[in-house]
């Protein structure tokens, strides 16, 4: 039952003793600030980082070919090999491991004009699973399908950057239906992407033309060639084998040098991924080791705290038990003030410290490729407290029963 | 009101034993005014802790008021009948220094389970009594020596205690101060309170009706003063 004259009881001790309950609460409100607040940080840290990804497949497997530098089957040595059409139907038809897979072309272009608009932009001839791959989503519109391929249709699907450039002025900026003119061709604009990454990477993406992959060697008049390509892995398989199973198929159809590294070069996202989740492992174990270390110092602090105050109350105890203070009252009266400073101290902490972050959160805004979104897992601050109130309780056990053994006649001793 | 039966109690220090109390015979009636003297090591301190159960006896009986009291209660059991029975007047005063005066006065009802305002008002109407109404909100260090112990006596009075104890209540005081504590006691003795005070001052154990005399762990003398008759019969 709540006992509100034992609370009133405490309230006027605290009160009136402000210095002791201030250095009580300090040790508490810093170990959980520090815990609660380098967690958000290392959170905000790693949305940053992880941001520029975005919806971007971990998974991905980026692969181009370029000079050799071995001489091999009587063939020299600085050779360029075009990868082409046929490459990709040998990876699918040998690799089953392989998701998707987008062939990729560059189509060097001048201006990009719609009406009074202009200006230059990356053109690149696509396959529809790009989509699929790429931190990019349809915000209007639709995305290149198998018929725009097999008919080489002039279409487009613009970056939403691209969008705000060239129908700037017109109303509602509507693109989709409108032409564009490429190298002297009008495209029909038939959708819309934006890019889910985050930051400077995120304002490049919306800056390209996708057309279907086939038109674009059309237009280039480079039948059957492609610049380089992307593909998935299935999630069940690790990208590493396979990136290096490509790469051994792809030489050997090129004649290219088994041992030759430069002929044909692969970015392993996977690999990159897997580096940045590393480091995020390593600093979420550095802020815990840090924050929980932190934690303990304060509640060992409290507890010392509390000990101290035992002795220095020791007189008061005796006053008390001559006056016919049961001894479980002050056990109770000892142990409710700790829980009480520590639970108050660490609610205090947990405020400041969110405080904090949320201020970070609008301070940083959208501005940082580093760091964003600060958050606090609220599962973890909560924990924390019961953490903190449970040792409190546990740390001030000790001092208060110390206390209830006080004998009052060596405590009203006089000195 | 108190009986005493071949009380004793002795201290192991070390491998010495030492007997303080060798056997106490006392029997001290409702409200009577009693004082114990005696030098320093002469045992009075330990009666005094025993008659206050704040310390426990060896063997022998001691009733309080008709009740034996066990010589190994609980503490909890010695802390409510410390509440119930006693009060106590200490040399050093013994107040909480962080509380007024008023709330120093109330505290022995906060452990008889006493609501706050109920509490107030009693511990109101005793600091009244001994003249400090108007400084009931003041901390006992910006009381004078006299005043802090008349809070305490205060306070050992809230609580309607069988008997009074107190443990060389004068001694931290000047003479005139001193005569003005004793004459306190003696108006709440008038009330029928047993009163029993321990001092080593002849002219303080004068002002009461009888004086016992320790020596050594026994009652020396045990005199009953002229003044007896004006008190209560």
């Amino acid at each position: 039952m709540f006992d509100f004259d034992k609370w009133q009881e405490i309230f006027d001790t605290i009160k009136k003793h402000k210095l002791r309950t201030f250095l009580t609460a300090l040790g508490v409100f810093w170990g959980i600030f520090m815990l609660v607040f380098l967690m958000g940080s290392g959170k905000g840290l790693e949305n940053g980082v992880m941001g520029q990804f975005g919806t971007h497949a971990t998974n991905a497997l980026y692969v181009w070919t370029q000079r050799t530098t071995m001489p091999y089957k009587g063939l020299p040595a600085g050779r360029y090999n075009q990868l082409t059409i046929d490459d990709i139907q040998a990876i699918e038809d040998n690799f089953p491991q392989v998701e998707y897979i987008a062939p990729r072309m560059f189509v060097p272009s001048g201006e990009i004009v719609h009406g009074n608009n202009s200006a230059a932009f990356d053109v690149r001839g696509e396959r529809p699973d790009l989509q699929h791959i790429e931190a990019m989503y349809i915000d209007e519109g639709r995305f290149i399908n198998e018929f725009d391929l097999k008919d080489r249709r002039k279409i487009a699907v613009i970056g939403n950057r691209v969008r705000e450039v060239l129908f700037e002025g017109e109303k509602d900026q509507n693109a989709i239906g409108k032409y564009l003119r490429i190298n002297g061709t009008d495209y029909l604009v038939v959708g819309i992407f934006k890019s889910s990454r985050k930051g400077e990477d995120g304002v490049d993406d919306e800056q390209t033309i996708y057309i279907p992959l086939t038109t674009a060697q059309q237009v280039t008049n480079r039948h059957n060639e492609i610049n380089w390509f992307v593909c998935t892995i299935n999630k069940n398989f690790r990208v590493d084998p396979i990136d290096e199973g490509i790469k051994s198929l792809l030489r050997k159809r090129h004649r290219i040098h088994p041992d030759d590294r430069q002929g044909v070069r692969s970015d392993n996202i996977e690999e990159e991924f897997r580096e940045i989740n590393g480091l995020f492992f390593g600093i979420r174990l550095i802020v815990w080791i840090v924050g929980i270390g932190s934690l303990l110092a304060g509640v060992i602090g409290v507890g010392n705290i509390m000990l101290i105050i035992v002795k220095e109350r020791t007189k008061e105890i005796g006053i008390r038990k001559a006056m016919g203070a049961t001894p479980s009252s002050i056990v109770s009266m000892i142990l409710l003030e700790s829980v009480f400073i520590t639970t108050m101290a660490g609610y205090f902490g947990l405020l400041v410290s969110t405080g904090l972050i949320l201020l970070m959160n609008t301070a940083v805004g959208e501005g940082s490729d580093f760091f964003a979104n600060p958050e606090v897992d609220m599962a973890v601050g909560l924990g924390a407290l019961v953490i903190l109130v449970i040792s409190g309780a546990l740390t001030g056990l000790i001092p208060a029963l110390q206390a209830s053994r006080v004998n009052p006649v060596i405590a009203l001793k006089d000195e | 009101m108190i009986e005493l039966k071949n009380i004793q109690k002795s201290y192991q220090t070390g491998y010495t034993k030492l007997e303080v109390l060798k056997g106490i015979d006392l029997h001290i009636e409702k409200g009577e005014f009693v004082s114990i003297m005696g030098s320093s090591g002469s045992g009075k301190s330990t009666l005094l802790n025993i008659l206050g159960i704040l310390d426990e006896y060896d063997t022998g009986e001691y009733r309080l008021d008709g009740t034996f009291i066990n010589k190994q209660l609980t503490q909890k059991q010695a802390a409510i009948y410390r509440n119930q029975f006693i009060g106590f007047v200490f040399q050093s005063f013994n107040l909480l220094n962080f509380k007024t005066a008023l709330e120093n006065v109330a505290l022995p009802l906060y452990y008889q389970k006493i609501d706050r305002k109920q509490r107030q008002k009693v511990a109101m109407e005793y600091l009244d009594r001994v003249g400090l109404r108007d400084w009931a909100d003041h901390l006992p260090n910006q009381l004078s020596g006299g005043q802090q112990q008349r809070v305490a006596i205060a306070r050992s009075m809230v609580a309607r205690p069988k008997i009074i104890l107190a443990d060389e209540p004068t001694g931290a005081l000047d003479s005139k101060t001193s005569f003005e504590v004793m004459k306190l006691f003696k108006e709440v003795n008038d009330e029928g309170i047993t009163v029993l005070v321990v001092t080593h001052e002849n002219d303080i154990s004068k002002m009461t009706k009888r004086i016992i005399r320790l020596n050594d762990g026994i009652i020396g003398e045990n005199i009953l003063l002229e003044n007896a008759s004006t008190g209560a019969s």
